[in-house]
């Protein structure tokens, strides 16, 4: 049913159901929110009005209401901008900034923050209410996220994704009253939890409350030590986002201009996580092939992501046996760095740093993980940054990233193919392995590269691939809630897929939690999404096996895919751990 | 409170309680206040079996726990005291028998004695508003609590003789 309102004297018509904030943006009139938000592709609403920022004067109600959770009505006469109803937004704002750190200008969020803009856009000038203010620890524990709920504003946009959308419930509302604060269970480090250090809390964290663990003066050290070979290795992902960084449109592709900038940072080589895609491909490819005929079990689930791989091993600790062994690519990488390029530049590994620049916070944590090291004291890779953490390093060298001119990846690590690039964008991991999949087990070229069925943003893509006879189920799915869905339909045997992807964030990688922030905005993501698409179709080869490096690498040190060699340097295993 | 039964009866119960009923998820609050009364409190091993019994996050749980005033998450004594804060008690006198009883047990309200014989807590209107200012000790109302002395007697009653 049709509902006719009058917002600001102008009359609309909206369906039934429509919130005041939707209709008014129907009419170009914005009304400021701070709590409110909603990503339609990734079911999320967080829609708890505890901010009061977004009310509005109704006419013949005594209260101001709160315009995003308050439904439209026939003949409703709305005022979003009357005197009362801006005094009393800026009041709401004064009010949360009256137990807020001022600490804005060493704030990691500071020029990110919500809370900061939305003072700036109401003139915020002086805060009137002197009152109490709350003193939490910070806690540092993990290697990924940083939580400081002093400057918590509990507009619960962390606990609805952590519990709604990831169905991890590390996050909950504890206390009532000025003592709510959003906490872990027991009050427990972040660390012991059942986190899965995907990111996607900080992703849509309005302030500074959850931040990435910050690594880069760690960088900076190992690029000024003389005695250390830095390498830096970046993810498909990155190169999509990091010009918003510095001002260019969603979904412009870098990758030439961040080749430049990490040379003129200092790294003595730079390396593409792309090349360790495509080895990955290979690797599981090839394992698939392996349980296939040996009566292995299936589906073989992906393990490139490593929130994913967390979250597996707390929730469904039964099914350790399923994930791919495959270390995720940038491992892959640094494993190879440290033993066969370290082999070929005859250099100590122990002198290699091997940096990561990563659209993900859980990489961090990965990259710590103990069982992820040549030996206890030489890590695969040492230090991981976020494409945020580049992009600011950037900055700090006064580099002009725009006037770049385009460089290319050294060699023989920097290689790839088209099937690499979209490993960053759901879908992309097994539209990859189908190519290669394909040729191995036909024989036959494969003509259409594109599997159109296993791209967009549909949290869970499913289609058949007939292949050389047999009909391959297949699925993909991104996001944590997606994820467990179809995980326990495994355990309870309900399942006959034969592989299936799974990545933690919604959208894969080019929507991870160490992107730049897209502030409830999910065209960003689209848009990053189809210059992956884009940079896969320009390059000259597409799939993984025709990757030259990759054959001479076979040859010259790996011997076969997933033979003795490269099960001791690209292949993991996986822990138990408990649910918390 | 059953002090005689051991840790493991206490989780047999608790497990029986739970696996009784039909609607687990919904009835967390039951449950936490089941658990409240086999263990006298809920700590966090306790807190963390409901919500993998239920398959919850413990967030969660521990969430409602914070939330309610009448959940514990320390410890309690033998015996429970509780001075009602509520509007009637507060004008006749609440807080005065607040503190009399703090001056008596020599602890602050929320404490335990340190021989667990008594813990002071404070809760809001009881119902019992005729009777104001009341204090309530295990669940028994005693009302008109004015003097120190009339605090002491009752107190007495639930000390151990001798």
């Amino acid at each position: 049913m049709d509902i006719h309102l009058t917002i600001n004297d102008i009359p609309l018509t909206v369906p039934e159901g429509t919130t005041i904030l939707e209709a008014a943006r129907t009419i170009n009139i914005d009304i400021p929110t701070l709590c409110h938000m909603k990503l339609h592709e990734m079911h999320y609403n967080n829609n708890i009005a505890s901010c009061r920022v977004c009310v509005v004067e109704i006419e013949g109600r005594r209260n101001l209401a709160s315009s995003c959770s308050t439904p439209v009505m026939e003949g409703m006469v709305v005022k979003t901008d009357s005197l009362r109803a801006i005094q009393a937004r800026r009041a709401m704002v004064e009010l949360l900034l009256s137990d807020h750190p001022k600490s804005c200008l060493t704030c990691a969020k500071n020029m990110d923050c919500d809370l900061r803009k939305l003072a700036a856009e109401l003139g915020v000038r002086a805060i009137s209410y002197e009152g109490v203010e709350s003193e939490f620890e910070i806690d540092q524990s993990s290697s990924s996220i940083v939580r400081d709920p002093n400057k918590c504003i509990r507009c619960r946009r962390c606990e609805t994704m952590c519990n709604e959308v990831q169905t991890v419930g590390v996050y909950s509302a504890m206390g009532r009253g000025f003592e709510t604060v959003i906490k872990t269970a027991f009050d427990l480090p972040l660390s012991q939890t059942a986190c899965t250090f995907c990111g996607q809390c900080l992703a849509v964290c309005p302030t500074g409350a959850l931040t990435e663990v910050d690594q880069v003066d760690k960088v900076w050290k190992a690029l000024n030590d003389p005695n250390q070979f830095v390498v830096v290795q970046t993810a498909p992902a990155v190169r999509v986002a990091l010009g918003e960084e510095f001002g260019m449109e969603p979904g412009s592709i870098v990758t030439g201009k961040m080749v430049a900038s990490l040379r003129r940072l200092g790294f003595n080589r730079v390396f593409d996580t792309d090349f360790a895609a495509d080895l990955t491909i290979m690797e599981e490819a090839s394992e698939l092939v392996h349980r296939i005929q040996h009566g292995g079990r299936l589906p073989l689930l992906t393990s490139c992501c490593p929130a994913w791989v967390k979250f597996f091993e707390h929730q469904f600790p039964d099914l350790l046996d399923i994930p791919s062994t495959c270390k995720s690519p940038h491992q892959m990488m640094g494993s190879l760095i440290k033993s066969y390029y370290a082999k070929t530049l005859g250099i100590d590994p122990k002198s290699i740093t091997v940096v990561s620049v990563m659209p993900c916070v859980a990489k961090k944590y990965e990259a710590a993980r103990p069982e992820l090291a040549q030996s206890a004291e030489t890590a695969d890779v040492d230090i991981v940054i976020t494409t945020r953490e580049l992009a600011r390093m950037v900055r700090e060298a006064s580099i002009h990233f725009d006037h770049l001119k385009d460089e290319e990846f050294d060699h023989p690590l920097g290689e790839s193919t088209g099937a690499a690039i979209i490993f960053g964008t759901t879908g992309g991991v097994l539209e990859a392995a189908l190519r290669t999949a394909y040729e191995m087990l036909t024989g036959e070229a494969l003509e259409k590269v594109e599997f159109e069925a296993l791209r967009g943003m549909n949290g869970i893509k499913e289609a058949v691939i007939p292949i050389a006879g047999k009909d391959y189920r297949i699925a993909v799915i991104h996001g944590l809630g997606n994820a467990r869905t179809v995980l326990e339909k495994i355990r309870a045997g309900e399942s006959d897929y034969d592989v299936i992807e799974i990545m933690a964030c919604p959208g894969g990688c080019i929507g991870g939690g160490g992107q730049p922030y897209h502030h409830g905005n999910m065209e960003i993501l689209k848009s990053r999404a189809a210059a992956i698409y884009r940079e896969d179709r320009a390059k000259p080869l597409r799939k993984s096996h025709e990757n030259l490096a990759i054959v001479a690498l076979y040859k010259d040190y790996l011997g076969e895919p997933y033979g003795e060699r490269a099960h001791k340097l690209l292949h993991t295993s996986y822990t138990a751990r408990r649910k918390i | 409170m059953c002090n005689s039964d051991s840790p493991n009866e206490f989780a047999q119960k608790l497990d029986n309680y739970i696996d009784s009923l039909p609607n687990k998820k919904e009835n967390l609050i039951a449950i936490l206040h089941y658990a409240q009364e086999i263990y006298g409190w809920l700590p966090d091993n306790v807190q963390w079996h409901i919500a993998q019994k239920l398959d919850i996050p413990s967030a969660k749980v521990y969430g409602v726990v914070s939330f309610y005033s009448y959940f514990t998450m320390k410890p309690r004594g033998e015996h429970v005291v509780n001075v009602c804060m509520g509007t009637a008690c507060f004008v006749r006198g609440a807080e005065k028998l607040k503190n009399e009883l703090e001056n008596q047990l020599k602890i602050k309200a929320g404490e335990t004695t340190p021989d667990n014989l008594f813990t002071l807590e404070t809760l809001r209107c009881v119902g019992a508003c005729g009777l104001a200012p009341v204090m309530i000790v295990d669940g028994e109302v005693h009302g008109k609590m004015h003097e120190p002395q009339e605090i002491n007697e009752v107190l007495a009653k639930y000390r151990p003789e001798g």
